[in-house]
């Protein structure tokens, strides 16, 4: 799960990172309270989970708090690379001297953590990244050993970063890895880092990711989860626990296992080409245990998406029994009797197919098509699709 | 022959008394792989029936190895307790330790994997994967085992449905041993661990490879097989349609120096000599017309 920076910098400011006085806003009015509150210049910041927000004119200077509230008011609703801003952060305006990067993160080629550190940060680290590697210092951390005050001493020297912010940068890197450690993150980045005028360190802004695998021992970052930008369909089926996201096409897709869902969504689309360009409309693994109900669950949020004109049911019954799968579509269809109108092509093979089949032969359901092969069952949901 | 796993293989079950635990290990029993204990803390000295076979239970690996010389563990305990069930296998020095279990957090994964590398004695499968199947010999996770039998063919996966529509798909001609990675960020043998192992065992003619979107495993198992693979290898990538993961931050891209697309994979292996097919059954022909010819 990305975090949006507001909730980075808090989670910093928990850690003992060092960051500036800052508060959200939602409208222009609180932001001009926000900026009365913190007083003196502050900075006006769009809160969304997509980079270059900067260079689109998502983040502002403000001289006082009704200039806070002119610039709230530009910045909120904005849209930026498809991200339209509900949140602004106000922070207290800092005087820059110099700009730093630095990032721990999971590398996953090397099975291990890696610390990336450059005195030249700010807003061109990746051009930094491709044309000047060696002033990016990347440093492998073990997973069992961590970042240790010798470590964070190694990653300084490595980075030549200056000898007056040299101890402050040590701090920093161990509370960082506190952060990445202890809230179980894949990502803790901030860029820039800066140098004050006044020779402090701060972070100045910052990029989480968290691991939800991790979540049942963080019951607080529940509460970190972005609802409004989900989408309806999507939300109804987290609610019953699946693994859905809606798309921009107009077959649906049920399926179990992840890569042959993903393999199904190739295969729909490639059929598509020849009937008029349709494209996968989701993507929905149910996952091992196929029982009736996690099928109706499936099938109706699929049918409540107006964009689906059909839909195709790909299982191959591993550990899932085919007539537990059969036996979930038939009910599902009786469960939403009228509510169901789209054909619906159901390709099934493996554990129990014959049975499978059976069921579905034996309730004659008008909506329901089987086919014998995967690809065979994309090419008629596609055809279905397109008329 | 078969890789990492074969008939002499003798195999304890971790999490045995769960009920995932005990589902599997009758399957496994069924499938003919010698399941000969299981380990669960607290619960050392009982004897669990299953179907007919009498297999003690045990509160550590290192017991169970002390008691029955086992030679590979297989982990179905839950995520909260898989690192802990993990890093005692690792402990005891088993050389084999395939991890089933889904949703176990990166950081705990990054710590067993890198105990099993500091420790140097045990080879990790998983986590979350579907196992290891050597068919006719020993079948180790929840690869269904009557989808086919021994052959020519090498299979090694990062998806457990994938695994099984490919050995569906070309069941007729059988496979020497069929490898599910897992999908994790971080698992314990990659895709060029098990070319390796498919290139130096005899009895595999031919290697397909199931790859999909994120990492750079798949740029890195053509490179190896430019280098080292000399046996036909043929290759599906799943997720050209998949929506782009909302990347944050700029350090993901940096660090792979690619963003992990299905054509990058695709590309990658064509350079390497490997034919790609667009769908599992095209890559299933592929294959079917190598063995052929």
């Amino acid at each position: 799960m990305d975090l949006f920076e507001y909730q980075a910098r808090d989670l910093f400011e928990k850690h003992g990172v060092p960051v500036l006085a800052a508060a959200i806003a939602h409208t222009a009015d609180e932001a001009e309270a926000a900026a009365t509150k913190i007083g003196g210049k502050v900075v006006v910041k769009a809160q969304v989970k997509v980079g270059g927000r900067g260079k689109a004119g998502g983040v502002k200077l403000a001289e006082n708090s009704a200039d806070a509230r002119e610039k709230a008011s530009a910045i909120l609703g904005m849209d930026i690379k498809g991200h339209v801003v509900r949140t602004v952060m106000i922070a207290a305006a800092a005087p820059i001297e110099s700009e730093y990067y630095l990032a721990i993160l999971l590398d996953r080629s090397n099975r291990t953590f890696l610390v990336m550190a450059s005195v030249s940060g700010g807003m061109d680290i990746e051009e930094v990244a491709r044309t000047a590697p060696e002033k990016l210092a990347k440093i492998p951390v073990s997973a069992i050993e961590g970042i240790k005050p010798s470590k964070a001493q190694e990653i300084v020297s490595a980075a030549k970063f200056p000898g007056d912010v040299a101890d402050q940068v040590v701090q920093v890197l161990l509370k960082l890895w506190e952060v990445f450690q202890s809230e179980d993150a894949t990502l803790v980045e901030v860029n820039p880092l800066v140098k004050t005028k006044d020779g402090k360190v701060i972070a100045l802004d910052g990029k989480v990711t968290l691991d939800e695998n991790a979540g049942f021992r963080h019951p607080d970052h529940e509460a970190l989860i972005d609802h409004a930008a989900t989408n309806a369909l999507e939300a109804a089926a987290k609610e019953k626990d699946l693994n859905y996201v809606k798309l921009e096409g107009e077959v649906g897709i049920i399926g179990n296992g992840a890569g042959l869902v993903m393999s199904t969504l190739d295969v729909v689309a490639y059929a598509g080409e020849k009937h008029g360009g349709v494209r996968p409309a989701n993507f929905l693994d149910i996952g091992g245990g196929a029982s009736a109900e996690v099928m109706a669950n499936g099938l109706s949020i699929i049918l409540g998406d107006k964009d689906v004109k059909s839909v195709f049911v790909n299982v191959f019954g591993g550990i899932t029994a085919c007539d537990a799968v059969a036996n979930g579509i038939v009910q599902a269809l009786e469960l939403l009797g009228d509510k169901a109108t789209k054909p619906i092509v159901v390709r099934l093979d493996g554990n129990n197919v014959l049975e499978g089949r059976a069921i579905l032969n034996k309730a004659a359901h008008p909506l329901i098509e089987q086919a014998e092969t995967m690809d065979g069952a994309a090419n008629r949901a596609a055809e279905l699709a397109a008329k | 022959m078969s890789i990492f796993l074969n008939q002499t293989s003798t195999v304890i079950v971790q999490g045995m008394t769960g009920s995932e635990g005990t589902k599997h290990t009758r399957r496994m029993l069924a499938s003919g792989t010698k399941v000969v204990g299981g380990v669960t803390p607290g619960k050392g000295g009982q004897v669990i029936d299953i179907d007919g076979h009498q297999l003690p239970v045990f509160n550590s690996v290192a017991e169970a190895i002390a008691a029955t010389k086992a030679s590979v563990s297989v982990v179905f305990v839950p995520p909260k307790f898989a690192k802990a069930a993990v890093i005692d296998a690792i402990d005891a020095a088993m050389p084999l330790v395939v991890v089933i279990t889904e949703g176990i957090p990166v950081h705990d994964s990054a710590s067993f994997y890198a105990h099993a590398l500091a420790k140097g004695t045990t080879r990790i499968i998983g986590p979350n994967c579907p196992g290891i199947i050597s068919p006719g010999k020993s079948n180790v996770g929840i690869i269904p085992a009557d989808i086919t039998g021994a052959g020519p063919i090498g299979l090694v996966s990062k998806s457990g449905t994938l695994t099984y529509q490919m050995m569906f798909e070309l069941r007729d001609i059988g496979f020497s041993t069929a490898v599910g990675i897992g999908g994790d960020p971080v698992i314990g043998t990659t895709h060029i661990d098990c070319l390796r192992a498919f290139q130096d065992d005899p009895d595999t003619k031919a290697i397909v490879m199931i790859g999909e979107i994120g990492g750079d495993a798949e740029e890195r198992a053509a490179a190896f097989i430019s280098e080292y693979v000399t046996k036909p290898v043929v290759g599906y990538v799943a997720g050209f349609t998949a929506p782009e993961g909302k990347t944050m931050g700029h350090a993901g891209a940096i660090v792979s120096g690619s963003s992990g697309t299905a054509q990058g994979k695709k590309d990658a292996l064509e350079a390497a000599g490997v034919q790609v097919g667009k769908t599992p059954s095209e890559t299933a022909r592929l294959m079917r017309a190598i063995l052929e010819r």
